[in-house]
C-alpha cells in the first residue's frame, strides 16, 4: 500500500520513495527507506499528514502515493 | 535543475570589510530554530543585509570583534533543491568556522545537516537551542555525551532569553572538525586533487549539480548512498545522546494541528484574509494611500517637482510632457513608488511576515495544497497568491520560491490574468458598492474565481513537464518577535524598491513617448468600437482601459465618471480585471519569465479580457 492508504493513527513502515529528490529530502527529515514512522494520516481536502520524532511533515498526495509503506503495528 | 538557481551558478559571496586574520563565522541551521536571535545578539547594530544575485534570499552579516558573521537561509541540508540551498551552500563552502545552531527536540532533523558539515571538514560548535523546550516536552540530552560523539564543542542555549551566549562565544576558541566517516574521508581525500576544497569534494560526490559544473568534476552521484550512510550514523548519536521517556503535547501543538484541518482551518484562514482585506484593502489602501498620494505626493511633492522641470524645459513642449506630464517620468515615478507603493508594500510585508514567524504560513500552504494542485501548483504557491493582491509585481519577483519554472509560469500569468491588485481591488470594490453591491459583487467574485480555475486548468493541461509536489515540514506555532518582523519587512521593502524602481521609470517613459506621438490615443480608437458593439459600454469606457495599462487603478478610477448601469459596470469591472497587467510589472514579468511569455500573456489577457467582458454582457441581456 501507498502512504494515502495507511491507516491514520499507526505506524507504518516505509519500504520506498519513488521520488529522487523527497528521498533525500525525508532522510534529512529522519525518514529513510526502512524507518517506521509514528503515523500518517490522509487530511481531508488536504495533504498527508507525517508524524515522526515531534514533527509533522506535510506531504502533497501524488508524491504520498508513491510512498510505499507497510502496516507496522507489532513490528 | 530551476532557472533562478541557474541564474547564480558561481559565488560572489557578499562582500564585508574583514581585516588580516579575522575569521569567517558562519550561522548554519534548519529553518525555524533561532539563528537570527545569535545574530543579532552577536553582531549588534550595524549589520549588512544584501540580496544574494538572482534570488529574493536575504544573506546579512556583520561583526563581532576582529571576525565576520555571516547568517545564512535556513536550510535541512547543503546542496542545490532551491535558493536558500544555494545560497546557503556557497557560503558555508567559504566558512572558517560554522556555529550550527539545533532545535533540541527535533535532534533526528537537525544533526543531519550538523553532520554533512562536519563531513565537510569545517571547524565547528554546535549551539543546542531551545533547551528549556526539550526539557518541557520531555526530551531529556546528555549534551557531554552528544559532545563527545560528534567530537565538537556543544553548548545549550535558550535564545529567546539569551541564555548560554557568553558560552557559545567562549566556544567558538575550541571550534573544530567533527568526528566523520574515515571510510567517506578516504574517499574525498581522493577527489581533493581535483576539486581543490573538502567542501567539494563532499558535494560533488553527493551529486550536487553545480558543485560539479563549478570545479569540472563529475564522479558517479553517490548521494543516495552517502545520505542513508549519514542517516545512521545520526540516528546512533541521537540514541547514544537522547532519551525522551514521555511526549506531552501542548496547547500550540493542538491548536497547530486543528488548523491544517478544514473544519477549523478554512474559517480560521477566511477570518485571517478579512483582517488582512480590512487594513490592508480598506484602512492602508484608503485612508493611508490617500495621505501619502494625495495630500503629500499630489498635494506638495508632484507642484514642486513640475515647477523645477518647468525652470529647465519651459511649460510646454515634448520635455515637459515626457517629464512631468500626465505620465511624468518625475512626477508620475515619484508618486506611485512613494504614494502608493510604499504604503502597501510595508504593509504587505508587515502581515505576512508575522504570518510566517507564527508558523502560521506553512498550514495556509498545507489546507491548500489540495486545490492548488488541480492547477499544476502545490501549497507553497499561495504566498505569492496572496501577495497578488497586494502588488502583482511585488507577487511575481515572489515565484522564486515554486519548485519549478513550469509552476512559476503557471503561477505569474494566473496573477497577470485573474488576479487584482490592491489599488484595483479599493476602486472595483468601491464600483461594486456603487452598483448597489450584492448580486452585481458576488457575480463578479463568482466569475473571477470561475476563470482563474479555468486558465490554472488549461495552463496545468497545455505547460509541458511536472510540477513538484508539497514536502514541508509544519514548524510549531510561535509568538511572532516584532525585531525580526520589523527587521524583514525593512529589508524586503528596500529590496523590492531597489529592484523595481527603474521599471517604474521605464514605464513612465514608454508611456509619455506613446502618448505625446499619439499612439495612446490611436489605441483607445482601436478598442472604442469593440467597447461600444461586444461590450455594450460607452466609448469612453475605452480610454479607462487603456489607461489600466499606466496603472490598474487609473483604469478603474476611469469608469466611475461614466454613469454605468448595474450590468455595464459588471462587464467593465470583468473586463478590466482581466485586461493587461500595470506596465511595471509587465516589465518584471519579462525580466522573470522572458519575452515569448509576456507577449502570450499580453495578447492572451486583453483577448480573454474582451472575450469574457463581452459574453457577460450577452448573458447578462438573456438572463
Amino acid at each position: 500500500m501507498t502512504l494515502l492508504d495507511a491507516r491514520p493513527g499507526r505506524p507504518v513502515r516505509i519500504l520506498k520513495i519513488a521520488d529522487d529528490q523527497a528521498r533525500a529530502q525525508c532522510v534529512r527529515f529522519g525518514i529513510g527507506e526502512g524507518t517506521i514512522i509514528d503515523s500518517a494520516e490522509t487530511l481531508p481536502l488536504g495533504p498527508v499528514l507525517v508524524r515522526h520524532c515531534r514533527q509533522e511533515i506535510c506531504v502533497g498526495r501524488r508524491l504520498a502515493g508513491r510512498v510505499l509503506v507497510e502496516d507496522a503495528v507489532g513490528a | 535543475m530551476s532557472a533562478a538557481t541557474a541564474t547564480a551558478p558561481c559565488c560572489p559571496s557578499p562582500t564585508v570589510d574583514a581585516p588580516a586574520g579575522a575569521r569567517r563565522i558562519v550561522l548554519v541551521g534548519n529553518p525555524n530554530v533561532g539563528k537570527s536571535l545569535f545574530f543579532n545578539a552577536f553582531t549588534g547594530l550595524y549589520v549588512d543585509v544584501s540580496n544574494y544575485p538572482g534570488t529574493t534570499v536575504a544573506v546579512s552579516s556583520g561583526h563581532m570583534g576582529d571576525d565576520v558573521v555571516l547568517d545564512t537561509p535556513g536550510i535541512y541540508g547543503v546542496s542545490s533543491f532551491n535558493d536558500e540551498e544555494t545560497v546557503a551552500r556557497d557560503i558555508v563552502m567559504e566558512a572558517d568556522v560554522v556555529l550550527n545552531v539545533v532545535d533540541a527536540v527535533h535532534l533526528e532533523r537537525d544533526l543531519f545537516l550538523t553532520q554533512q558539515i562536519i563531513d565537510m571538514g569545517i571547524p565547528m560548535v554546535v549551539a543546542l537551542n531551545m533547551a528549556d523546550e526539550a526539557r518541557a516536552k520531555g526530551v531529556e540530552i546528555d549534551v557531554e555525551e552528544l559532545s563527545s560523539r560528534l567530537a565538537v564543542p556543544v553548548v545549550p542555549t535558550v535564545a529567546v532569553r539569551r541564555e548560554g551566549f557568553d558560552q557559545v562565544r567562549e566556544a567558538l576558541a575550541d571550534a573544530r572538525p567533527g568526528r566523520s566517516d574515515p571510510e567517506l574521508q578516504e574517499r574525498l581525500a581522493a577527489l581533493l586533487d581535483r576539486t581543490g576544497t573538502r567542501p567539494e569534494a563532499l558535494l560533488v560526490l553527493e551529486a550536487d549539480p553545480f558543485v560539479s559544473a563549478r570545479t569540472g568534476v563529475s564522479v558517479e552521484g553517490q548521494r543516495d548512498a552517502i545520505y542513508q550512510d549519514r542517516r545512521r550514523r545520526v540516528d546512533a548519536v541521537v540514541a547514544a545522546a537522547v532519551r525522551h521517556p514521555g511526549s506531552r503535547t501542548d496547547l500550540g501543538a493542538r491548536l497547530g494541528r486543528a488548523l491544517v484541518r478544514p473544519l477549523v482551518g478554512v474559517p480560521v484562514l477566511a477570518l485571517t484574509l478579512f483582517a488582512m482585506y480590512e487594513v490592508i484593502g480598506v484602512f492602508v489602501a484608503g485612508t493611508v494611500v490617500g495621505f501619502t498620494e494625495g495630500t503629500v505626493m499630489q498635494g506638495y511633492v508632484e507642484p514642486f517637482l513640475r515647477g523645477a522641470v518647468e525652470r529647465v524645459t519651459g511649460s510646454s513642449g515634448v520635455a515637459y510632457s515626457i517629464l512631468a506630464g500626465e505620465f511624468g517620468v518625475v512626477t508620475m515615478t515619484v508618486t506611485y513608488i512613494l504614494g502608493l507603493l510604499l504604503p502597501l508594500v510595508v504593509a504587505f510585508y508587515l502581515l505576512m511576515s508575522t504570518l510566517e514567524d507564527s508558523g502560521y504560513l506553512p498550514r495556509i500552504a498545507a489546507l491548500s495544497d489540495r486545490l492548488m494542485s488541480g492547477i499544476g501548483l502545490n501549497g507553497r504557491a499561495i504566498i505569492p497568491m496572496i501577495l497578488g493582491f497586494g502588488c502583482i509585481t511585488m507577487a511575481t519577483m515572489t515565484t522564486r520560491i515554486l519548485g519549478s519554472e513550469r509552476e512559476r509560469r503557471i503561477a505569474t500569468a494566473l496573477m497577470a490574468f485573474a488576479i487584482p491588485c490592491s489599488a484595483q481591488l479599493g476602486v472595483v470594490v468601491a464600483l461594486l458598492a456603487a452598483a448597489g453591491g450584492g448580486t452585481i459583487a458576488l457575480a463578479y467574485g463568482a466569475i473571477m474565481v470561475l476563470i482563474f480555475g479555468l486558465i490554472g486548468l488549461a495552463l496545468d493541461r497545455v505547460l509541458p513537464g511536472k510540477s513538484t509536489d508539497l514536502l514541508i515540514d509544519l514548524p510549531p506555532l510561535r509568538l511572532p518577535r516584532p525585531r525580526n518582523v520589523l527587521t524583514k519587512t525593512y529589508h524586503k521593502t528596500w529590496m523590492f524598491l531597489k529592484e523595481v524602481s527603474l521599471y517604474f521609470v521605464a514605464g513612465a517613459l514608454l508611456l509619455s513617448l506613446l502618448e505625446v506621438t499619439g499612439a495612446l490615443q490611436g489605441l483607445q480608437g482601436l478598442l472604442a468600437p469593440l467597447t461600444v458593439g461586444w461590450l455594450g459600454l460607452p466609448s469612453a469606457a475605452s480610454n479607462a482601459f487603456v489607461m489600466g495599462f499606466v496603472r490598474r487603478d487609473f483604469g478603474a478610477a476611469g469608469l466611475f465618471d461614466l454613469g454605468l448601469g448595474g450590468t455595464q459596470i459588471l462587464v467593465a469591472l470583468v473586463t478590466i480585471t482581466l485586461f493587461v497587467p500595470c506596465i511595471a510589472s509587465v516589465l518584471i514579468i519579462m525580466k522573470e519569465r522572458g519575452k515569448a511569455f509576456t507577449a502570450a500573456v499580453w495578447f492572451g489577457s486583453v483577448g480573454l479580457a474582451f472575450f469574457v467582458g463581452g459574453v457577460v454582457a450577452k448573458l447578462a441581456g438573456v438572463l
